[in-house]
């Protein structure tokens, strides 16, 4: 089968690999119809998450149709449509029984490489390097689906393969962020990053009942699609003066609720960039936190931050300090998208949540590297770039 | 400055060796005081078994059996009904580190075995299977590639369990 492989650093080529086989019997075979990029891919590209081998197949947000089923599945059957959250997880462990399925103790098959590093390992990922399973990501024709029953959904009728894609991921990080940093009616809600996640974040804010919700990013047009799209307001920090406009629009509080969906190759407009891209280069910090140094400072006292955005591992200038003395609440985690999946599609097939808009850019797999070259640079206005194998 | 250099490859490659060869949370001879286990750890899950299958009297699950009596079981109930908690011990006392070390390089290191069996008997009670990872591999094995194969491998029995 085709399949968009990593080849090295800012390296990609698209080219034929073995097809995938059932190796458990909860397993499904999916046929991708639809697969998107996303940021966290780009720090597997730009070669800061040193766990990939040339060979990998990236991507984790992926909706396709069933090809064959395990004899342990019991949901699914050959031809359904499904949306697949995309991290692995067991479903049966203490984590997943808690709903925290991104923490599974099953499903990563190479734990102790996240464990010498993190002291522990989250679940696995699919296209996410060898850190978080090794397994083949869904830039391809075929994926393999483990624990089938768990992360596969069945698409309702009513709700387009377009929508529906970005339930996989970046719906229910987004969500995540909102619902798990505690927003409630009346809060003011920030939201760094207008990118995917970060929009799906502020959409989940407004759903959740916030008075208000800003979103801070530098492009124009994500700041245009936020307002248009999601209801909310926007700020650009390189033509304004967030704190300033932060302090004003919550009555000279701060936010209630701050949510960082950057990561760990942020960007401002300061000398505090400057700062960090050398020190990131040098190797001296393996990640940029500047959207969550800002999330940190403007938050309110015993306010909440959480980070959404991807981190790697260690990060320089992290204001400690602040965290502490304005009593704040801090939380991160990848996605426990399994807790909100269908409730995501419930929400999609009612119009709530609109979410095409963001696949800016729909190509075959053939073009999957110009599509990140134009993901990457943000060229032409690309939010998201979208993938279709059997084009 | 011969000298110099000769006595720093000497001295980092030593520590390099060390590092190696010793698995994590043991440490050499000379830091040996009243502190220093003398007896082998235990290497302890907790387990959220789908039912109540496992017991102080009920066979153990394959991967733990497998290892017969190299190894000594605990099994006791986790609080805040966590499960239980499964501990598997070797039963006859330490190996000398280099013996230990060159065990760990070749893949016998039976520390290696007590984690992947514990692993192993976590996802069957748990999940009535052990994830396999995906095969054929989409990666060839290249110059670039071989170090974190190996990492990867060795990996799978390796660990904080």
């Amino acid at each position: 089968m085709k399949a968009l492989l990593w080849q090295g650093v800012n390296e990609l080529s698209v080219d034929e690999v073995p097809d995938p086989t059932m190796r458990n019997e909860q397993d499904a075979i999916i046929r991708v119809r639809k697969t998107a990029t996303c940021g966290s891919d780009l720090h597997l590209l730009g070669g800061y998450v040193p766990f990939m081998e040339r060979g990998d197949v990236l991507g984790h947000e992926f909706l396709g149709e069933v090809v064959e089923v395990g004899p342990q599945v019991r949901k699914h059957k050959v031809g359904d449509r499904v949306v697949v959250c995309s991290f692995v997880s067991c479903g049966h462990c203490w984590y997943c029984q808690q709903q925290q399925f991104s923490l599974c103790d099953n499903g990563n098959t190479n734990p102790a490489i996240t464990e010498k590093v993190w002291g522990f390992a989250p679940g696995g990922c699919y296209g996410y390097s060898h850190a978080l399973g090794g397994f083949a990501g869904s830039h391809a024709e075929y994926i393999r689906v483990p624990y089938a029953d768990q992360g596969a959904f069945t698409v309702p009728d009513g709700v387009s393969d377009e929508r529906a894609l970005f339930a996989s991921d970046a719906a229910p990080t987004g969500w995540m962020g909102a619902d798990l940093g505690g927003v409630k009616a009346g809060d003011v809600v920030a939201v760094w990053g207008a990118g995917g996640v970060g929009q799906m974040a502020a959409r989940a804010a407004v759903l959740l009942g916030a008075e208000r919700v800003i979103i801070i990013d530098r492009y124009a047009n994500r700041l245009q699609m936020a307002e248009k799209y999601l209801g909310v307001e926007t700020l650009n920090y390189q033509t304004q003066d967030i704190g300033g406009e932060l302090l004003e629009r919550s009555g000279g509080r701060g936010p209630d609720v701050c949510i960082e969906a950057v990561g760990m190759e942020s960007h401002s407009s300061g000398a505090q960039y400057l700062y960090d891209q050398v020190k990131q280069q040098l190797r001296l910090e393996s990640d940029r936190p500047i959207a969550a140094r800002e999330a940190i400072y403007h938050c309110r006292k015993g306010g909440s931050v959480f980070l959404l955005g991807v981190f790697a591992n260690l990060v320089d200038k992290f204001p400690l300090g602040a965290l502490m003395n304005k009593g704040l609440t801090l939380r991160g985690a990848q996605q426990h998208g399994h807790r909100y999946i269908p409730m995501l599609l419930e929400r999609m097939a009612r119009g709530e949540l609109v979410t095409e808009h963001l696949a800016t850019h729909t190509m075959p797999l053939d073009e999957a590297p110009q599509g990140y070259n134009m993901f990457k640079n943000k060229l032409d206005g690309c939010v998201r770039a979208v993938f279709e194998p059997a084009r | 400055m011969k000298a110099l250099v000769k006595a720093g490859v000497i001295v980092v490659g030593g520590w390099t060796l060390r590092r190696f060869l010793l698995p994590s949370g043991r440490q050499g001879r000379w830091q040996r005081g009243p502190l220093m286990r003398r007896e082998p750890r235990w290497h302890v899950v907790t387990v959220k078994p789908a039912r109540d299958e496992l017991t102080p009297d009920s066979p153990l699950p394959e991967p733990l059996a497998g290892l017969g009596d190299a190894v000594e079981v605990q099994i006791r109930r986790a609080p805040a009904d966590r499960g239980i908690e499964l501990a598997v011990r070797l039963r006859d006392g330490a190996q000398s580190p280099v013996t230990a070390g060159t065990r760990r390089l070749a893949g016998r290191d039976p520390h290696q075995a007590i984690r992947a069996a514990l692993r192993e008997a976590k996802q069957l009670l748990e999940t009535g299977e052990v994830l396999h990872p995906d095969s054929p591999p989409t990666t060839r094995t290249t110059a670039v590639n071989k170090p974190l194969q190996m990492a990867t491998r060795q990996g799978r029995r390796e660990g904080r369990l």
